[in-house]
């Protein structure tokens, strides 16, 4: 254990009763870039040069084309099912970009430009989303759940806030196995109510694991607006209560996220302690394809957010360096929306993976129950192809 | 009499029994102003205010410990888990402490007020997580009853009896029939008695067992087999915990013949339950092995789904393996 994580208390000592007001404390937060593109006076720049910025504002233009172009093919029951990123991509890329390709990604759902970031290819993407042999999850779980081994990036699971208690035991794998890497968990407010939160951020102090919670603070958990999910101020005062390393940042600030998680890296590597990021963002679409805001939120609000857009406030500043023009911009969306049809195209032809995989997995090998029910079930389907048309004419 | 769907009836128990029970209060994730991700709350926090009907912080630990204070306080609290598959959070909450509050405490406390309601099963392309059958873990301890409706008329009667049951109850709603059955349903308050299974439909060769959305499945599969002249005895089990085996046990000394279909995973489930029970009662009468259609030995998939679930066919097919031992 180090000092960073020790346990104190304050001496301080009254002699009346005197509680400390549940709302004292007043977390500032971060902001670098103004809506215009410039930043604001004094404030201290990430390191970032044309490179990086560059190809933080690709994995951006990619991530609003393949929502945009995904939440239409749910549309036409192409897929089964979506989820959007947008209006959160400065919380997620700018964190992504702070990493290093060690670093390992735990992710809730919403966090798949980072996995772009870190190299997952268009075609992988479609893969998984309609679930065909080429999937690297072999089409288990509904579309979003994406997970990389060589990338670093475990698989999504369903089950909100599991994932934090474990980054906590990966940065403790990391910080045991020697190495100058660290955990990255990503999770929203709503999940920061799970006692997996609780549980994993105090482990991660009392053991001096290396981690960064990242939490997305993006105003509603489904329909369930942040003044219903928590009182006091906001997810960083819990970090503060279990004696972490917190900052709040802007979450639509591209440059304050890579700031802050550039700092909060050094610091986690540096001190064996865990860091709290809470990123003040908006969820600017729906939960998901199965949702409709328009339920619990008005058209005003999300207007209100719109002209917040992360996307269009990091391209401003590129402008304004002189990093990008105008004409490139257009490009680079063309680009991908051409790119991402062509792989919707070629994803939804491949065939769904083999019967057998359906078994696979369950345990390192199949248990002798399994290979019989697998058996029964393959002698059913050859005796009606036609009531199993996915299989049919396949081994 | 009225026209609904599941949702609706379930709204129309919990409607019924707010306004009866001032005591009762409704809450969840989501399921205030908004009514729930079906929407089985439509309404209520407009008709009964916002302290008896509201969202929660998203903790099904948090709200089934909260549930397990507020009955012991003498309420009657109807929690929502939005996804059986969520229910796991909260699994220390219920089978620790929901099923042996009574015991533990020799009756000085007790938490009867309880009610659980969490959407259930597969059949809608959600893949793990959004698909499970978790019922063997509850009728697994002791302490709880477990109910799981099958068309709209019955999941109003039964939820209306399960919230007014002194006991925990968790009842399980098929998700895929939210919309889709859709049936005649009495408009005023009445309730189906628990831990009572139906005779859904009667039959002479072969007695088939079931709940929830797969008694739908052993219909069509009740009529497949009657084209080959095989007379199918369908039983809806309704309540799995305690359950009914003198009408089971009646029936399959009738015919003889048991067969038992549920989606959850073969191994530990249910159904193995019912057939050691039903061996041990009617081991004179058995013309073949009790059978069982159920899910595979693998956690629920997405794209194999089809394959995966005990299906109306492999039901036949079952069935006629019976008949013809
Ligand atoms: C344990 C658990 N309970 C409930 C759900 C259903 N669910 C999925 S997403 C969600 C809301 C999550 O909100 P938040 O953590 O704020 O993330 P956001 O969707 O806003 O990015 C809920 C309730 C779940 N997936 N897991």
């Amino acid at each position: 254990m180090t000092d960073a994580t020790r346990s104190k208390q304050s001496q301080r000592v009254e002699h009346r009763v005197n509680f400390i007001d549940g709302n004292a404390l007043d977390i500032p937060i971060l902001k670098i870039l103004q809506a215009d593109g410039t930043t604001y006076d004094g404030a201290v720049e990430p390191i970032i040069d044309k490179t990086l910025a560059l190809k933080i504002y690709d994995t951006c233009v990619f991530t609003r084309v393949l929502d945009d172009r995904m939440l239409g093919a749910q549309r036409q029951g192409r897929i089964s099912f979506y989820m959007t990123c947008t209006g959160e991509e400065a919380s997620v890329i700018g964190s992504a970009a702070a990493l290093d390709d060690g670093d390992v990604i735990l992710a809730q759902y919403r966090e798949h430009a980072a996995l772009r970031y870190r190299g997952f290819t268009t075609e992988q993407f479609m893969n998984q989303m309609f679930s065909n042999e080429l999937d690297l999850g072999k089409g288990r779980q509904m579309p979003i759940h994406y997970g990389c081994n060589a990338l670093n990036y475990q698989t999504i699971s369903s089950p909100l806030a599991t994932q934090i208690p474990q980054a906590t035991g990966v940065g403790y794998a990391l910080k045991m196995q020697g190495k100058r890497n660290l955990a990255i968990c990503y999770f929203g407010e709503g999940a920061a109510s799970e006692g997996d939160f609780h549980a994993g951020l105090n482990m991660a102090a009392v053991s001096g694991a290396p981690v960064i919670f990242f939490c997305r603070n993006n105003g509603y958990a489904i329909s369930t607006p942040t003044e219903e999910q928590y009182a006091g101020d906001g997810i960083a005062s819990r970090g503060v209560g279990y004696g972490m390393h917190t900052i709040r940042i802007d979450g639509n600030d591209m440059l304050a996220v890579l700031a802050a998680t550039q700092q909060a890296r050094a610091y986690a590597i540096e001190h064996h302690a865990p860091v709290l990021i809470e990123a003040m963002t908006y969820r600017l679409g729906a939960h998901s394809s199965s949702d409709d805001p328009s339920g619990y939120r008005s058209r005003e609000e999300e207007g209100q957010w719109r002209e917040h857009d992360p996307v269009q406030r990091f391209k401003l500043w590129l402008v304004n360096k002189g990093w990008l023009t105008e004409a490139e911009d257009t490009q680079l969306y063309q680009d991908y929306r051409e790119e991402i049809l062509a792989q919707v195209k070629v994803a939804e032809k491949i065939p769904a993976p083999a019967l057998e995989q359906l078994i696979e997995d369950v345990l390192d090998t199949p248990t002798p129950a399994l290979k019989q029910q697998l058996a029964q079930l393959k002698q059913h389907i050859s005796q009606y192809p036609k009531s199993y048309p996915k299989l049919s004419g396949r081994g | 009499m009225a026209k609904m769907n599941m949702l609706q009836a379930i709204n129309d128990a919990l409607r019924i029994a707010m306004q009866a029970d001032p005591n009762m209060l409704v809450f969840g994730e989501d399921v205030g102003h908004f009514g729930g991700v079906f929407r089985a709350t439509s309404g209520l926090q407009e008709t009964f205010g916002r302290e008896r009907c509201f969202n929660t912080p998203l903790t099904e630990q948090g709200i089934a410990g909260f549930a397990n204070g507020l009955a012991s306080a003498g309420m009657t609290p109807v929690a929502e888990i939005q996804f059986a598959d969520y229910i796991f959070p909260a699994f220390d909450q219920i089978v620790n402490e929901s099923a042996k509050f009574r015991y533990r405490s020799g009756n000085e406390f007790n938490v009867g007020g309880l009610t659980f309601r969490t959407p259930y099963g597969g059949g809608i392309a959600g893949g793990h997580y959004h698909s499970q059958s978790p019922e063997a873990y509850f009728t697994g301890t002791p302490g709880l009853k477990v109910v799981v409706p099958r068309n709209p008329e019955q999941a109003k009667g039964l939820l209306l009896a399960a919230i007014r049951d002194p006991n925990p109850v968790i009842f399980f709603e098929p998700k895929k029939l939210y919309r889709a059955s859709v049936g005649e349903v009495p408009e005023g308050d009445y309730q189906t008695p628990l831990s009572r299974a139906e005779i859904v439909k009667s039959g002479e060769h072969i007695t088939v067992l079931a709940w929830g959305a797969q008694v739908d499945v052993l219909m069509d599969a009740a009529k497949m087999a009657e084209k080959e002249g095989i007379s199918c005895e369908v039983i809806d089990l309704r309540t799995l915990a305690p359950w009914d085996v003198e009408t089971v046990a009646e029936s399959v000394r009738k015919t003889g013949r048991l067969l038992i279909n549920h989606e959850a995973p073969l191994t530990g489930g249910f159904a193995g339950e019912v057939a050691a029970t039903i061996q041990q009662e009617c081991f004179l009468y058995l013309e073949s092995p009790i059978s069982r259609v159920c899910g595979l030995d693998t956690p629920y998939p997405l794209c194999h789904e089809k394959e995966y679930m005990p299906d109306a066919l492999k039901t036949f097919e079952a069935i006629k393996a019976s008949i013809n031992y």
